[in-house]
């Protein structure tokens, strides 16, 4: 019987500084014959952890056709994300997973994606773009609108430059509180909207932020034509066995560990922006 | 043992006692098994309780038992928290004023009067306060003792470098998980246990007591801000179902963390009422 | 129904029953008097067993009382159901060790034991099918569970008293066990009817030459049950849920038990259903072990609603609107079944005594809806 319970070791190869407390950890599982065996699928995460403090679920942002390295973006946010932050290359965290469902990104393929991304360094997004960018033949038209509260917040600067530089890609930056420096778009990033054209029968919306704005923003897009089933989004909850037993990641009928975190907008629509659900 | 954790040195650690009874820092001595494992973990530089070897700070850590009774441990307390990294208030009295804080809803003069026969000699406040509310404190173990698995809980995080995180969900809680039988709801006593922090292992209600809130009210730091505990709706019962007078419900809530709200804005409201 | 499924066995002999279960490996458990309830404990006899006492119970309030009877299962039940025999209240999952590679991990599997409780209750039948599902789905089947639930016997007792908090009637749980059980007994005065449910069940009883029941009993019975069905004064309307309780999200009632309501998760640690767990981690000192062990754990906690900094569920009214809806409602939605057997535990065993068939009663009643706020600002 497997059991779901048992972590892996894994070496940390490399570690990436996308911002000030925000960080790329490259990992290996040390384990041979585990670190053949493990395939995922973009947008599945892990449970990353930390010997003797404990779990944290992190996506892997890394590509799956290379799964034998493991990239996961932590922010050094709470107690095991900072203890983790400390840690040096060569120094062992675990993995179990892979856990949950994460983007469509086979069923987008031959489509127009639009991804709609809001606040402070939204990792899984990150993955999938990288990923689409790998196989850029293999996509229609790109479109990144991505919105921070202040320029400050606007993390993976680089990458959003050099995503611009890719055939038939538009990328678009807003800020609510700009600073003078400021050379993009000012106000929420559903303004942003109006500035691309999309069509509704070929689109596939990724978004991933804050539930408010994917609360306010797919209706939004409905409107403009597009079907519910073709915008997805990616949810946070507290998850704590990545294998829907602990109860905690609930959201009204799901568990995000296993059904999400990245959920079809249509399923989830009842649900966001009820408080306490 | 990763690199990091090989390179970082013994932490200095120093135990300070202000107004107690010196159970908490018993608690310490009563490690047994651990006492040896703690000796080489951490460099006990003082503390008087359990060696006059006592040497000065800085420290890495300071474990500080007791309330604040005194003028002149108002002062030193300020010191100390200037000699010490990580400052850990251990137990009730450091933590909520202990059951001294009594005196806050009393006439300490008259205490005085009535006790000693030079009163003039005892100079003491009128009240007694939680070392929180004369310096920021870092972590806060409670009870009436502490757990002592609880200190060497947090002991390890510290010494690791990590933020120490204790449970703050109700003693039912724990109680449940051990099989406990309810004594509110099969006995009718009036227990705290609902509205108090768990810690202690539900050792009264293990015992068939009720639980009379040595570990302060439930739910706090850990995981980020706390839901006050209802205690509106446990004295309601207490009064109502299991008859308990206002100054009986005054009583339960006003004991060992009496000074610490919601505990204390509960028994101060039953007052009125009595 | 066959005659060897189907016996009678005199009160007195229930000995032979339990001692039968001895010589096969069992270890025999049954509900012991203890603090003025019943527990579950390890018993030889059947004179550890409650006889004579009968239980009483309503909402915040249990008291057992001596009636002088001989009756053996004259308690219906106590506060444990039968999840701690499967989901263990702290479970150890894994020993985890400093090595070379960084840390080796062994699984801390609970030893396989056999375990034969006697006197659950049709409920506690329904709660434990509806664990078996929680923890043994297609996906991942839980080892630890597994390993203890393959170890279990259960020796039913088919309800012939209805208590005021009953009302698994209503949920068609009970008081009759339907299925899940080894053996079930009936307490028809000075005698048990005996009904084997597994193989394992009837291979117990093939040592006995028990005699076939008579119509007699076997009907007195079922009178009995059905009695005791009929009687049940609290029932559950399940017919518009889940969704009239989705829809009921703003009810104004909510507001109302959050102010009873203490948060102090009894509800759902004697709820033989709710499976939410919370990992702790212990560290040595030295750090070169630690144990990773899981704990029952509970939605009206701090901890189960937080995530980066906030929390989704700050207060007792999303808490118990969380876990209400979760039992009645979205359980339905995952498991393709209530959440909620109808025991009556959380009823009883909340201090306060929030009886949830009285507060959904109340949340499908319309109330006053205050507008939902739509209007927050948009944040990015």
């Amino acid at each position: 019987m497997v059991n779901p319970y048992v972590i892996h070791p894994a070496t940390i190869v490399e570690k990436i500084r996308e911002a000030e407390d925000i960080t790329t950890y490259r990992l290996q599982l040390v384990d041979e014959e585990a670190r053949r065996r493990f395939r995922f699928k973009a947008g599945q995460f892990n449970m990353v952890y930390l010997f003797g403090i404990g779990e944290v679920a992190i996506s892997i942002v890394s590509d799956p056709d290379e799964p034998e390295r493991l990239d996961h973006t932590i922010r050094a946010v709470g107690r095991t994300t900072k203890a983790i932050a400390d840690l040096q290359p060569g120094e062992t965290l675990g993995i179990r997973g892979p856990f949950g469902e994460g983007w469509p990104l086979e069923e987008a393929k031959g489509r127009n994606v639009v991804i709609v991304t809001g606040g402070l360094g939204c990792a899984p997004v990150v993955g999938a773009i990288e990923f689409i960018f790998k196989r850029r033949n293999q996509y229609g038209a790109v479109k990144i609108l991505h919105g921070v509260k202040t320029p400050h917040d606007l993390l993976y600067r680089e990458r959003f430059d050099a995503w611009r530089g890719f055939p038939d890609t538009e990328v678009l930056l807003t800020s609510d509180q700009p600073d003078k420096t400021w050379r993009y778009h000012v106000g929420v990033v559903t303004e942003l909207f109006e500035q691309v054209s999309m069509d509704p029968e070929k689109s596939m919306v990724l978004m991933c932020g804050p539930e408010i704005m994917m609360r306010l923003g797919a209706p939004i897009l409905m409107r403009r034509g597009i079907p519910a089933t073709a915008m997805y989004v990616s949810l946070e909850r507290h998850m704590e066995c990545g294998i829907g037993l602990c109860g905690h990641c609930q959201m009204g009928p799901y568990f995000l560990c296993k059904d999400g975190p990245v959920m079809r907008y249509d399923r989830v629509e009842q649900w966001l922006g009820r408080t306490g659900v | 043992m990763s690199k990091r954790e090989a390179q970082r040195e013994r932490p200095r650690v120093a135990v300070f006692k202000f107004a107690s009874c010196d159970g908490c820092q018993l608690s310490i001595l009563n490690l047994e098994d651990d006492l040896l494992a703690l000796g080489q973990a951490l460099d006990i530089a003082h503390f008087p309780e359990a060696s006059s070897d006592m040497k000065p700070g800085p420290y890495d850590i300071a474990l500080v038992e007791g309330s604040i009774t005194t003028a002149e441990d108002a002062h030193r307390i300020l010191a100390v928290r200037q000699q010490a990294k990580v400052l850990i208030t251990i137990g009730a009295c450091a933590t909520a004023g202990g059951i001294q804080a009594l005196r806050n809803w009393a006439d300490v003069e008259a205490f005085k009067q009535a006790v000693y026969p030079s009163p003039e000699y005892i100079q003491s406040l009128s009240t007694s306060t939680p070392i929180s509310e004369h310096i920021h404190v870092d972590f806060e173990l409670w009870g009436c003792p502490i757990d002592k698995n609880q200190l060497l809980r947090v002991i390890t995080d510290l010494v690791v470098g990590v933020q120490p995180r204790l449970p703050g969900d109700s003693v039912c809680l724990e109680c449940k998980r051990r099989g406990h039988v309810c004594v509110l709801v099969a006995k009718g006593i009036p227990c705290l246990g609902p509205v108090t922090r768990t810690g202690c292992g539900a050792i009264c209600p293990g015992m068939g007591r009720d639980c009379y809130g040595c570990f302060g009210p439930s739910e706090g730091e850990r995981k980020g801000p706390g839901l006050p505990p209802n205690t509106v709706s446990l004295a309601t019962r207490f009064h109502r179902e299991l008859q308990l007078i206002p100054v009986e419900v005054v009583r339960r809530f006003r004991g060992i963390n009496g000074s610490v709200s919601p505990f204390r804005t509960e028994s101060e409201a039953w007052e009125k009422k009595t | 129904m066959t005659s060897e499924m189907h016996g009678a066995l005199a009160r007195a002999d229930l000995q032979r029953l339990l001692d039968a279960l001895s010589a096969k490996g069992y270890q025999i458990v049954g509900p012991t008097v203890r603090e003025g309830s019943v527990v579950w404990e390890t018993i030889s006899s059947v004179s550890e067993l409650p006889i004579g006492w009968r239980d009483q119970q309503e909402p915040g309030r249990y008291r057992l009382e001596q009636t002088g009877a001989q009756e053996i299962f004259g308690v219906v039940h106590g506060p444990q159901s039968l999840k701690p025999f499967v989901f263990a209240p702290r479970e150890p999952l894994l020993q985890i060790t400093r090595s070379k590679e960084g840390f080796t991990t062994s699984p801390t599997l609970p030893q396989p034991e056999k375990v034969a409780v006697i006197g659950a209750r049709a409920c506690d039948l329904a709660g434990l099918a509806i664990q078996d599902r929680i923890f043994l789905n297609e996906t991942y089947r839980d080892p630890y569970y597994a390993t203890r639930r393959d170890g279990l016997f259960v020796v039913a007792v088919n309800c012939t008293r209805s208590l005021q908090t009953c009302f698994c009637a209503s949920m068609e749980t009970g008081p009759r066990a339907k299925c899940g059980y080894d053996l079930a007994l009936t307490e028809v005065d000075d005698r048990l009817l005996v009904e084997a449910g597994s193989e394992a069940g009837r291979d117990i009883l093939s040592g006995f030459s028990l005699p076939p029941a008579s119509e007699d009993l076997a009907g007195e019975a079922t009178r009995r049950i059905e009695s005791c069905a009929e009687n049940q004064v609290r029932r559950l309307d399940r017919s518009r849920l889940p969704h009239a309780l989705y829809e009921a999200h703003e009810h104004p009632r909510w507001d109302e038990v959050a102010g009873r309501c203490l948060a102090c998760t009894n509800c759902t640690m004697v709820c033989p259903t709710c499976f939410c767990h919370t990992v702790e981690e212990t560290p040595d000192l030295s750090h070169q072990h630690t144990a990773h062990a899981r704990l029952w754990g509970s939605c009206f906690t701090q901890e189960h609603g937080y995530i980066n900094g906030k929390n989704i569920r700050p207060t007792i009214k999303d808490r118990y609107r969380m876990w209400l809806t979760h039992k009645l409602a979205s359980w339905i939605d995952q498991f393709s079944t209530s959440g909620c057997v109808g025991c009556g535990r959380c009823i009883t065993w909340c201090p306060v005594g929030i009886d949830l068939t009285e507060e959904l009663s109340a949340l499908l009643t319309p109330g006053v809806q205050p507008p939902i706020d739509l209007q927050h600002k948009i944040g990015t």
